[in-house]
């Protein structure tokens, strides 16, 4: 048979796989507008559920009268705690081994809270049932602050038994949720004890919102005929969240179909389970007609996921020349009412403990306590992977804070002490195993293409004119080299609600050599089914254009733990890469089958199998597909198949080196962003053009909560920031261009080598923004102010160091 | 509640006629009423410009407009700007270009591009980051966002050029 493409290289462009910029398929149908996300979901009959929350942060609930609300023309129905008991779902389980109250049992502790859901004929008339719902409420003390919680006699959780354990071991107080430690305390202590030089800060990174565009919602259905329940929402994990409607609904697995449409963004607002979907659910059941439920904006910041809130005490020890000798670390975590952090069982703090960052530092220890407050509750993820951003965000202050006390430049203190590439795989104080990296080449390469030396010299003659009255800016230089742990995760040591979290790819090869594979993820705006056809391409050797990526539907999709924490490269992308293989081995019996050769003499080359040494000799993987739904093979099955669950070995550790020039008027506090430089090593790189947008979208997302912002509440647990009036999404106008670069460092451990991306830009971004207004400062006195740095705090540092004098 | 409003709208070349509330808001109509739901919703307080479409020529946040406010106006959606086999030069360009992630800003942002080219046909990076400050992205951080709407005022403009 004649090679009808020729040459290798044009077959391998043919396959458009790993590597290149393959156009993504999923837009075509996003820029016509002809995306079909939740809200879009219309079914015959449908209702529509929303809330009555409460206006008080904590209060006792004397009465609900929903009498009034019944009679609103086009309301059918007011859900109160009191209905959902006889199920018992007043209450949901939570994903961090606590429970939440799906609608307010007696009492609520947060402000907007869950008390009532009325289902109504369409949106208007459930605000009108919603405005008919009486609610009386008697006010209790109120606690915003952690730290007062841990001392107050005012008991947040009455449900608990105050001496009992929690979910994660003893508790201090009734509002202490759980201790959680890592690494070697008293060794840490003495070396910081007997240390040359320590440098100690107090930090608060502060709470904020993943905000995707699309807040999160739910379609209901029970069909009560066939007694399926089918469930269509933003869910960032379908298959978890079928299991949980299971469990708490006693509707059996089989029966629930969970799909996740085309999702809005997700960025770890849409990974929990909220009272939303059990209301709908209930709803649903209770009226016999399908139900949807829509947060609004102002639910959407008030009450579900917030993320953060952690205020970190570190010290950290070095030798007088800067090595650094140990690291201690105390978190005071503020989860809210109630802790719904999502987090894998065994890490109610996630991988806090990847705090030793990319330092090789010998010693350390980490000490989290979780405490309620009455705060909505939350602590996922946003844009990071299990607190991964908190950690980095603490290793990279405290190493800026030591080149101040060591009065050394903070990028030599950082190539100093990096972990050596000869090092890994290393084993870190704190426990995880990093599985590769080049720290130092990444490191100069980020440094002389933004000529370093030249922006600190400039830098100087910045403060110099400062000084001298002829110039009111100041230029910061930020700095940031982050380690991230990713893909979680290996079953031995992660799960969730007892869910291992492995994940899995299904194909099937159709006869005319296209392709369908279904995964255990779903993408939220990443693109998988443009990305994971390409690792398809390369492996299978067919072209991407002919291979279809499903996502979100249980009932066809493979089990899976969803998309977030940088997970789904890491851990599906290797169960598709796995699953890939299979097919492979299979197609090589085929190929040695029709081209009468051993198995053995035969190998795989881009889209084909040739016989070795006779490269004229071969079949390519489209005849090979038909071959095996059309010949009568002896010792093998016909068809090509093949489903990979894939347990990752350990995580994955993506990396990278960021610089941000800044100048700041300090007279306005307005920081004008000069320059921003991203280097990221994500090992293998699947589509850069794909890389490239995530890196975009993760530092502007970075840029937000190092500038502005947050999620703030008064003394009385007023939300101050329920609106994007208050909320601070960057626009066009704020955002700079990013310039972003790479270094490519496979991970050992990974099929092909790749190591997720997604959430590093976000991580690395926020301490490379706020070390840059922070280094702005320097040269005044400045050693830590925490964020957010918005217009008026940064005016404020300035006033503050006396630069308005 | 008061009395229902008798409106026309004319939406992407089709006449509309309903009785609707004097509270229904314009996005609500379109999407809810219309089945038109190529404009999201993000916020329903004119700060995210997911719901932009075009009235009468202007962009317009439709969550921030009663329908009953736009009696007799012509307005276009993300729909009625191209489809599968006359993509508009914007529609052509985003995909081209990675203009978009999740999609769900991508209706809005394009819907309002189109009135900044016509405002602007040759914007600079400035007046495009100017433009379109409006909406809202979460997704992308704007770069290619930019690039996009760089690249159909290009093309564009050289079709325009041709045909004179
Ligand atoms: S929904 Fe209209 S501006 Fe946000
Ligand atoms: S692409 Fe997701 S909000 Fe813009």
């Amino acid at each position: 048979m004649k090679d009808e493409v020729d040459n290798r290289e044009d077959r391998v462009a043919n396959l458009k796989g790993m590597g290149c910029s393959r156009k993504r398929v999923e837009d075509a149908r996003f820029t016509q507008g002809k995306g079909n996300y939740v809200d879009d979901v219309k079914l015959d009959g449908m209702l529509f559920g929303d809330f009555v929350r409460s206006p008080y942060a904590h209060a006792r609930i004397t009465s609900i009268n929903t009498e009034e609300a019944l009679k609103v023309p086009g309301v059918l129905a007011v859900l109160t705690a009191a209905d959902l008991e006889p199920l018992g779902l007043h209450w949901m389980p939570t994903l961090a081994g606590d429970k939440q109250m799906v609608l307010a049992d007696g009492k609520v502790l947060f402000q907007g809270q869950e008390v009532a859901f009325v289902v109504a004929q369409d949106r208007y008339a459930a605000a009108d049932g919603i405005e008919a719902v009486e609610v009386e409420y008697e006010e209790l003390p109120v606690i915003v602050d952690p730290f007062e919680s841990l001392k107050s006699d005012v008991i947040l959780r009455e449900d608990l038994d105050p001496t009992a354990d929690g979910a994660h071991g003893p508790r201090k107080h009734p509002n202490h949720i759980f201790t959680w430690e890592a690494g070697d305390k008293e060794p840490t202590e003495e070396v910081i004890a007997n240390a040359e030089v320590v440098a100690e800060e107090e930090m608060y990174y502060h709470r904020t919102h993943p905000c995707p565009l699309e807040t999160c919602g739910c379609v209901a259905s029970m069909d009560k005929v066939n007694g399926k329940l089918t469930l269509w929402g933003t869910f960032q994990a379908p298959h978890a969240i079928r299991t949980v409607v299971s469990l708490i609904s006693g509707i059996e697995e089989h029966n629930i179909r969970v799909i996740s449409p085309d999702i809005g963004g997700g960025f770890g607002n849409k990974v929990g389970a909220y009272p939303g979907y059990v209301c709908s659910v209930v709803a649903s059941i209770v009226t016999g007609k399908p139900v949807k439920w829509i947060e609004d904006r102002m639910d959407n910041l008030m009450t579900t996921a917030f993320a953060r809130d952690y205020w970190m005490k570190g010290k950290i020890s070095a030798t007088k020349d800067g090595k650094i000798t140990g690291l201690h670390c105390h978190v005071t975590a503020d989860h809210g009412g109630f802790d719904a952090c999502a987090d894998p069982t065994k890490f109610p703090a996630g991988f806090m403990n990847i705090c030793t960052g990319s330092y090789d530092i010998p010693t350390a220890y980490l000490e989290v306590d979780g405490v309620y407050t009455n705060k909505a509750p939350g602590g996922v993820s946003y844009r990071c992977s299990f607190r991964v951003t908190e950690a980095v965000y603490f290793i990279e202050r405290m190493i800026e804070v030591l080149a101040i006390k060591l009065n050394m430049d903070a990028a030599e203190l950082r190539r100093i002490n990096f972990i050596k590439k000869e090092q890994f795989p290393y084993t870190a104080a704190l426990g995880w195993e990093y599985d590769s990296g080049d720290y130092h080449t990444a490191w100069e390469k980020a440094l002389t293409t933004v000529d370093y030396d030249g922006l600190r010299a400039e830098q100087a003659q910045r403060v110099e004119d400062f000084k001298a009255g002829k110039t009111r800016k100041l230029m910061g230089i930020g700095l940031s080299f982050f380690t991230e742990i990713v893909g979680a995760g290996p079953v031995k040591n992660c799960d969730i609600l007892g869910l291992g979290m492995f994940d899995s790819c299904e194909i099937r090869i159709h006869p005319t050599g296209s392709a369908i594979a279904r995964l255990g993820t779903i993408s939220q705006g990443q693109g998988h089914a443009t990305t994971f056809a390409q690792i398809l391409a390369s492996e299978i050797g067919l072209p991407a254009d002919s291979i279809t990526i499903e996502e979100g539907d249980t009932d066809t999709a493979p089990y899976g733990l969803g998309t977030y924490g940088s997970r789904s490269t890491p851990v599906a992308g290797a169960a598709t890469a796995m699953a890939g293989r299979k097919i492979r081995a299979k197609a090589q019996m085929i190929a040695a089958y029709l081209l009468e050769v051993h198995d053995n003499d035969v190998e795989f080359d881009v889209d084909r199998f040739v016989v070795k040494g006779a490269p004229e000799k071969f079949k390519t993987m489209k005849e090979i597909a038909f071959a095996a739904y059309n010949q009568a093979i002896p010792g093998i099955e016909p068809g090509l198949e093949a489903v990979s669950y894939y347990d990752p070995p350990n995580m994955t550790y993506p990396f990278g080196a960021y610089v941000c020039v800044m100048d700041i008027d300090v007279d306005t506090g307005v920081p004008e962003i000069r320059r921003f430089y991203a280097l990221d090593d994500c090992g293998t790189r699947i589509n850069p053009m794909i890389i490239e947008g995530q890196v975009h979208g993760g530092l502007t997302e970075a840029l937000a909560v190092a500038l502005g912002q947050e999620i703030a509440y008064d003394d009385m647990g007023n939300c101050k920031t329920g609106t994007l009036m208050d909320f601070f999404l960057p626009t066009a106008w704020e955002v700079p261009n990013y310039e972003t670069d790479y270094t490519v460092t496979p991970s050992p451990h990974h099929p092909i080598g790749a190591k997720g991306v997604g959430e590093s830009p976000h991580v690395g971004g926020v301490p490379c923004f706020s070390n840059a207004v922070q280094d702005a400062f320097r040269p005044f006195g400045n050693t830590h102010t925490n964020m957010p740095h918005d217009h008026w705090r940064i005016w404020k540092m300035a006033n503050d160091l006396g630069l308005h004098d | 509640m008061s009395k229902k409003m008798h409106t026309t709208l004319k939406v992407n070349g089709k006449q509309e006629e309903f009785l609707a509330e004097p509270r229904e808001l314009l996005i609500y109509t379109l999407r809810e009423r219309l089945n038109i739901t190529g404009p999201h919703i993000g916020c329903e307080t004119s700060h995210c410009g997911a719901c932009t479409v075009t009235i009468d020529g202007k962009s317009v946040k439709s969550c921030t407009m009663f329908a009953a406010q736009a009696e007799g106006a012509e307005i276009t959606t993300i729909e009625g700007l191209g489809g599968p086999d006359d993509l508009h030069p914007l529609q052509e360009a985003f995909k081209e270009h990675h203009g978009l992630q999740c999609g769900y800003c991508t209706p809005g942002m394009i819907t309002r591009a189109t009135k900044l080219l016509e405002e602007i046909p040759n914007p600079t990076e400035e007046e495009i980051r100017f433009g379109m400050a409006g909406n809202i992205c979460r997704c992308t951080g704007y770069q290619n966002i930019v690039k996009s709407i760089q690249a159909a005022a290009t093309e564009m403009n050289a079709a325009k050029e041709a045909a004179e």
